[in-house]
């Protein structure tokens, strides 16, 4: 998964290589600033004790060894704000090239897949997720080679200033990193069901937000809030448990670190001890040992090297938590579309003819029953064809398998003589134009919107469109016209004229095949009958496939067919269909008595 | 134009909103004082420890050569020597036990006092928003209201749990440690001071960039996020028009903005602490060269006093002294933004809660011998009660002189109602309309006529203008509301069902009812059985919104919600548009069952529900254009009729 992970930062490859390089120049300076220091603190330290009296060399020493420090400190400033720099680029940059593949595979999807995943997680998969991998990329790429490298480092220079005193180390790293190994193992699991409460608390709220009219109807306040007090103390309570074991982390690291300041004071006040008895002794002031500049360089090297170790568990941490992102958004990379084109697609679809040979479909493959079954169905190019039925009666499974939505689970479904699996999508759909039952429009004029539909459409072709739709005369009244705006959804427009402006959309694509799923059901009578009188009139030698809920909607149709639980119960015209069709002639007497307008 | 989403982070009224925080904590005031006193305490053991290696290296550095030459053979002048060592060690393993102890205890003081107080604020917010009236929540979108709840809360939590801990540490630090730095050497102080304003001008820079990048990278975020989530609802309409590659050309253009702005967002995110890390390096190397060199060259003043173990303390403090400064800049964000998330929190608690003046109330009684009603000695509980018991559902009225019962019987009148959602915008005009008991009286008319909006006076979502309405005579305003509602049954287009078995929904309703009461109403709602063909039967899980049943079905389980609770007044506001007319025609006889012997308000567009109405109103604009049964209407050849004949249009 990390090799997967790294291919999206290959444009990125130069900054992701310089800054681990210029942590590594930064932490070498940072480790050597403790060891001059104590070389400063010695010199000084000899003269002190000698009482020798302090020579320009010595001056010039301590000045030179000053200078460099100053020097090595902001040559690790450059390199440090340089590589926060390349490491936000190279993180933002990579996140962004899989955001985009991600996006990318999204719109391969088949309708299949999309209902596979739903959109919440997938928006989730976008955005979240993504945005925590591009976290753990950047700290990586920051503390990945900083921090086990300053470790190494520091304990490096430990040993080399007093290999002896370095075994403090050696016994105060396996013990912090046991602790936090046992802190980790403790606080993953509570934290994760930490994370379950919360969503659980956060759905219940959002429950009760929508619910509220319910809610007050029934008069039901104090019962919510029973309901959410237990939910919220539960959530507390987790929390409680969940914290109070990170919170160890700090005091625990404090006592480590304050072990090992006080053993190194131990020992290492005794190791000088000797130098200076030694040198006093001898008399000799180059004799080799520990000395007091030395004892200060280590303290520091204390907190420098367990610091090092807990940012290391901390980046283990993080790695955790953003695999399973990582995971998340592979799962989406990794499911394949399962309606693709064909090798050598047929790119012209010739008429508007359907045949559904034998046809059976299930939505889980495997799973459930059949929603259609043996279903055989022939429609002449140019044929006007209503279907209706219960909810429930697998109206809409039945068109959306014509312009491939879905494939069908057993037998063949042909558009133009040619089984819709050998044409490429595009021109298959491009023929087939169909308007959902849940439509959408998107945020933009009415304009971009129909654009959708033909994106070389002229206004004028644009308007032909809307008032064969019957939406031009209310677009005719907006005052922007076609330049009026689109909410997200079409929220500023009523249920009926969404549907007309929807229809407009897909007339612009000058198909073959019009599909209409319940697409009027907001549209009162008189104009959903203009609507089917300029279909008559401009859609000749189009197929038209209307569903619809209301006999007077079809009745007009060449031929009817009447669903029944997944299966053809008739086909025939109006007059036909009342004279042997029991569920038809129920359907026309239960709306008989007329319909005021749907809502 | 893209939604966009804008967060202030910056409290208007820290003072304010910080003392109506800690009325939160009220109880926890000895708590936090004593949590606050240990990470005092726990920061100055750090500033102890620190100080202590100065004693230390001194007495190593000048003794032994005193203690030798004042003639201790070199074993004893170690032993001397390494037991002073022994008596600041072991100083400095109380303090610093000491110290570790009361971080832990500090911070886990804090972490209850923290999460109690969030509990707190939490629940208050939710019993809060129950007790708001409807029209709150059409002018709050549920993902703002959330948002209380998630973000502004996560900030206030962090805020408690850390970042009161980490600022108090920081100041202590800082303070502590620059007063130890003036009283070991006042010359190295100056050097510290000069290069804290260094820092401090860094901090403010990079600081106010750093926002400024942040502010950018939010809103190309939003916008990204807007699109991404548009797209995805609409993605199946993007595939019917072939519209993928615009679409992502789209998508890579916004990708590619967000790129920008977080590049040189998380750049000045990250920039602060290599950069001011490396600046207190640089003054630890000043403090040892211009240290060591003043040790080598004493002069004889207090001011530039010096010695190596001081060097060594004064050292550490340099190292110590940063950390804190960065910390500070960060967590005052985190403050900040809690104090800004706690006003918008205080904000929706500030807001009024519904009208709720009314003392008649719901009563039982019976009646006597001379057939007057007699109050019973019984707390009302609901309409079923009173049935088992043969007792009398009654409106108890105080009066000056005591009470006064009216019986409860769905009685329901509207005079000269005027009414809008805002102000100077009005909705209905001046409407009467009655419904004696048991009558069935059905709307009709366009979207946004104002349908709904009767019967959302009826229960008193809104308050009405001006005009009154009655129930049993009674003004709506003058009843307990929630009696009031209790009375009135509401079964909606847009059914809401909670998470949990059908039978927990269903007994919404009714939270006593029986589970042969559950299946009675069910039956009435002719929604026995697809329920008993479920798999779990009435045990079934319904998830989030109902959402593995379909609408038709919800709308059933809806009816049976209503029916259960059984009340005297109903309202079915397009309660069966989504079931099929076969299906409508099936559960006909058990809606007649439900509205029998109940006052009626229906909203239908389908003429089997509406026409055998006592009475039709047609609301346009708000106001009742026409109003009589069906025969009377059509013979009126008005709106109805032309609509009733499809050949008028409702938007």
């Amino acid at each position: 998964m990390l090799v997967r992970l790294i291919k999206y930062f290959k444009k990125y490859k130069t900054y992701a290589i310089l800054c681990p390089i210029l942590m590594l120049v930064e932490v070498l300076c940072d480790v050597l600033m403790p060891y001059m220091m104590a070389l400063i603190v010695n010199r000084v330290s000899d003269t002190v004790r000698a009482n020798t009296s302090f020579t320009n060399e010595d001056t010039r020493y301590i000045i030179t060894v000053g200078a460099v420090m100053i020097l090595l400190a902001l040559i690790a400033l450059l390199c440090g704000a340089l590589a926060a720099r390349l490491a936000a680029a190279a993180a933002q940059g990579g996140g962004t090239e899989l955001r985009y593949d991600l996006f990318k595979q999204i719109q391969t999807f088949s309708f299949a897949d999309l209902d596979k995943f739903s959109v919440p997680s997938l928006i989730t998969r976008l955005t979240t997720d993504i945005t925590n991998i591009q976290m753990a990329g950047m700290m990586s790429l920051r503390m990945l080679i900083r921090a086990p490298f300053m470790l190494l480092f520091a304990l490096i220079l430990a040993l080399s200033i007093n290999s002896e005193l370095a075994l403090v180390f050696l016994v105060a790293i396996p013990i912090l990193g046991v602790a936090l190994y046992f802190i980790i193992r403790t606080a993953h699991p509570r934290f994760r069901k930490l994370q379950k409460k919360f969503d659980a608390l956060n759905a219940s709220i959002q429950e009760n937000l929508t619910g509220i009219r319910v809610v007050k109807s029934f008069v039901r306040e104090d019962y919510e809030k029973e309901k959410f007090k237990k939910s919220n103390d539960d959530f507390t309570n987790t929390a409680i448990g969940a914290v109070k074991v990170v919170i160890f982390t700090m005091p625990l690291m404090q006592l480590v670190i304050y072990g090992c300041i006080i053993a190194i004071l131990w020992f290492g006040s005794g190791m000088v001890a000797d130098t200076t008895i030694t040198r006093i002794v001898t008399g000799a002031e180059n004799v080799s040992g520990m000395q007091a500049g030395d004892l200060i360089s280590f303290i520091s090297y204390v907190t420098q090297i367990l610091i090092s170790l807990m940012m290391i568990s901390f980046l283990f941490l993080m790695f955790v938590r953003s695999k399973a992102s990582a995971e998340r958004v592979f799962e989406v990379m990794d499911t394949e579309s399962s309606i693709k084109d064909p090798e050598n697609p047929v790119v012209e679809v010739k008429d508007g003819s359907i045949v559904f040979n034998n046809v059976s479909f299930r939505y889980e493959e495997g799973k459930g029953e059949d929603t259609l079954s043996d279903i055989n169905l022939s429609i002449a190019s140019g044929e006007n064809i209503g279907i209706i039925g219960a909810t429930g009666s697998a109206k809409t499974t039945l068109v959306q398998l014509i312009p491939r939505l879905y494939d069908v689970t057993k037998g063949e479904v042909l558009v133009g003589g040619v089984n819709v699996k050998d044409y490429s999508l595009k021109s298959l759909r491009d023929a087939v134009a169909m308007i959902l039952q849940k439509n959408t429009l998107f945020s933009g004029t009415i304009r971009d919107n129909m654009k959708w539909g033909n994106e070389k459409a002229t206004d004028e072709e644009i308007i032909e469109a809307l008032k064969q739709a019957q939406a031009w005369p209310f677009v005719s009244k907006l005052e922007k016209g076609l330049d009026h705006w689109v909410e997200q959804g079409g929220a500023n427009f009523s249920g009926g004229q969404k549907q007309r402006l929807c229809i407009a959309r897909s007339l612009l694509k000058k198909p073959k095949v019009i599909i209409l799923d319940d697409s009027t059901s907001a549209v009162d009578m008189a104009t959903d009958a203009k609507i089917r009188a300029s279909f008559k009139e401009n859609l000749k030698g189009i197929t038209v496939i209307i569903i619809a809920q209301r006999v007077r909607s079809i009745s007009h149709c060449d031929r009817i067919i009447v669903m029944d639980d997944g299966k053809i119960n008739a086909i025939g015209t109006h007059e036909e269909l009342l004279e042997n069709c029991e569920i038809y002639e129920d359907i026309y007497k239960s709306q008989q008595e007329g319909v005021l307008a749907d809502a | 134009m893209r939604r966009k989403m804008h967060v202030e982070n910056k409290p208007k009224n820290a003072f304010k909103t910080l003392a109506r925080m800690y009325k939160y904590m009220s109880g926890h005031t000895l708590g936090l004082v004593f949590a606050i006193i240990l990470i005092i305490f726990s920061s100055l053991a750090g500033i102890i420890g620190t100080s202590l290696l100065r004693p230390l290296i001194n007495n190593l550095m000048n003794n032994i050569k005193l203690l030798m030459d004042a003639g201790h053979d070199a074993s004893t002048a170690k032993e001397i020597i390494m037991s002073g060592v022994f008596d600041t060690l072991v100083i400095m393993i109380v303090v610093y036990f000491l110290g570790a102890l009361s971080t832990y205890f500090g911070n886990r003081l804090l972490l209850i006092i923290s999460q109690k107080t969030t509990n707190r604020i939490r629940k208050e917010l939710f019993d809060h928003l129950q007790s708001l009236p409807v029209g709150f929540f059409d002018r709050n979108t549920h993902g703002e209201l959330m948002s209380r709840f998630t973000n502004d809360m996560e900030h206030i939590t962090m805020a408690l749990e850390q970042s009161l801990s980490q600022t108090i540490t920081s100041a202590i630090t800082i303070v502590g440690t620059f007063i130890m730095m003036v009283y070991y050497s006042p010359f190295l102080t100056i050097f510290v001071i000069l290069m804290l304003f260094v820092m401090l001008r860094v901090v403010r820079f990079v600081g106010k960039k750093s926002a400024e990048n942040f502010r950018n990278q939010q809103k190309s975020l939003g916008e990204l996020n807007s699109f991404i989530e548009e797209m995805m609802e609409g993605q199946k309409v993007v595939k019917i028009f072939n519209h993928e590659d615009k679409n992502l050309s789209e998508f890579e253009a916004l990708n590619e903005e967000l790129r920008k702005a977080s590049t040189d967002a998380q750049t000045y995110a990250g920039i602060l602490m290599p950069i001011m890390g490396n600046l207190s390096y640089v003054q630890y190397a000043i403090t040892a060269c211009v240290g060591a060199l003043i040790i080598a060259n004493p002069v004889n003043l207090a001011f530039f006093a010096m010695d190596v173990g001081t060097l060594a303390s004064f050292l550490q403090f340099t190292r110590a002294f940063s950390q804190p400064i960065t910390q500070i800049a960060n967590q005052t964000n985190t403050l900040l933004a809690a104090l800004a998330g706690a006003e918008r929190i205080f904000a929706v608690l500030d807001e009024e809660p519904e009208e709720d003046n009314g003392k008649t109330t719901l009563a039982m009684a019976k009646r006597n011998e001379n057939n007057e009603l007699v109050l019973v000695d019984k707390p009302f509980v609901d309409m079923t009660q009173c049935q088992k018991e043969n007792l009398i559902p009654v409106w108890k009225t105080p009066t000056p002189e005591g009470y006064k019962l009216t019986e409860l019987k769905g009685d329901v009148r509207f005079n000269n109602v005027v009414f809008g959602y805002v102000e100077d915008v009005i909705v209905l005009k001046n409407l009467s309309l009655y419904a004696k008991p048991g009558q069935k009286i059905a709307f009709v008319g366009s979207t946004g006529a104002g349908k709904t909006t009767v019967t959302n006076l009826l229960n008193r979502f809104y308050e009405i203008k001006e005009g009154s309405i009655t129930y049993d005579g009674i003004d709506i305003r003058d009843i307990k509301k929630a009696d009031l509602r209790r009375t009135l049954g509401f079964v909606l287009q847009d059914v809401h069902l909670f998470e949990g078995t059908i039978k927990d929904n269903i007994r919404y309703g009714r939270l006593d009812a029986t589970d042969e009461e559950v299946v009675q109403s069910a039956k009435i709602a002719n929604a026995h059985s697809f329920i008993k063909r479920l798999p779990q039967g009435y045990d079934t899980v319904l998830t989030k919104d109902g959402i593995n049943l379909s609408q038709g079905q919800k709308q059933l389980v809806s009816i049976a919600r209503a029916a259960i609770s059984d009340p005297p007044v109903l309202v079915l506001d397009e309660a069966t548009s989504s079931i099929d007319t076969r299906t409508e025609k099936l559960i006909e006889k058990g809606m007649d069952s439900l509205m029998k012997n109940k006052t009626t308000f229906v909203i239908a567009h389908r003429l089997s529900t509406v026409r055998n109405a006592n009475a039709i109103m047609v609301i346009e604009n708000g106001e009742i254009i026409e109003r009589g049964d069906h025969e009377d209407l059509l013979e009126l050849k008005g709106r109805y009729y032309s609509l009733y004949t499809g050949m008028s249009e409702l938007s």
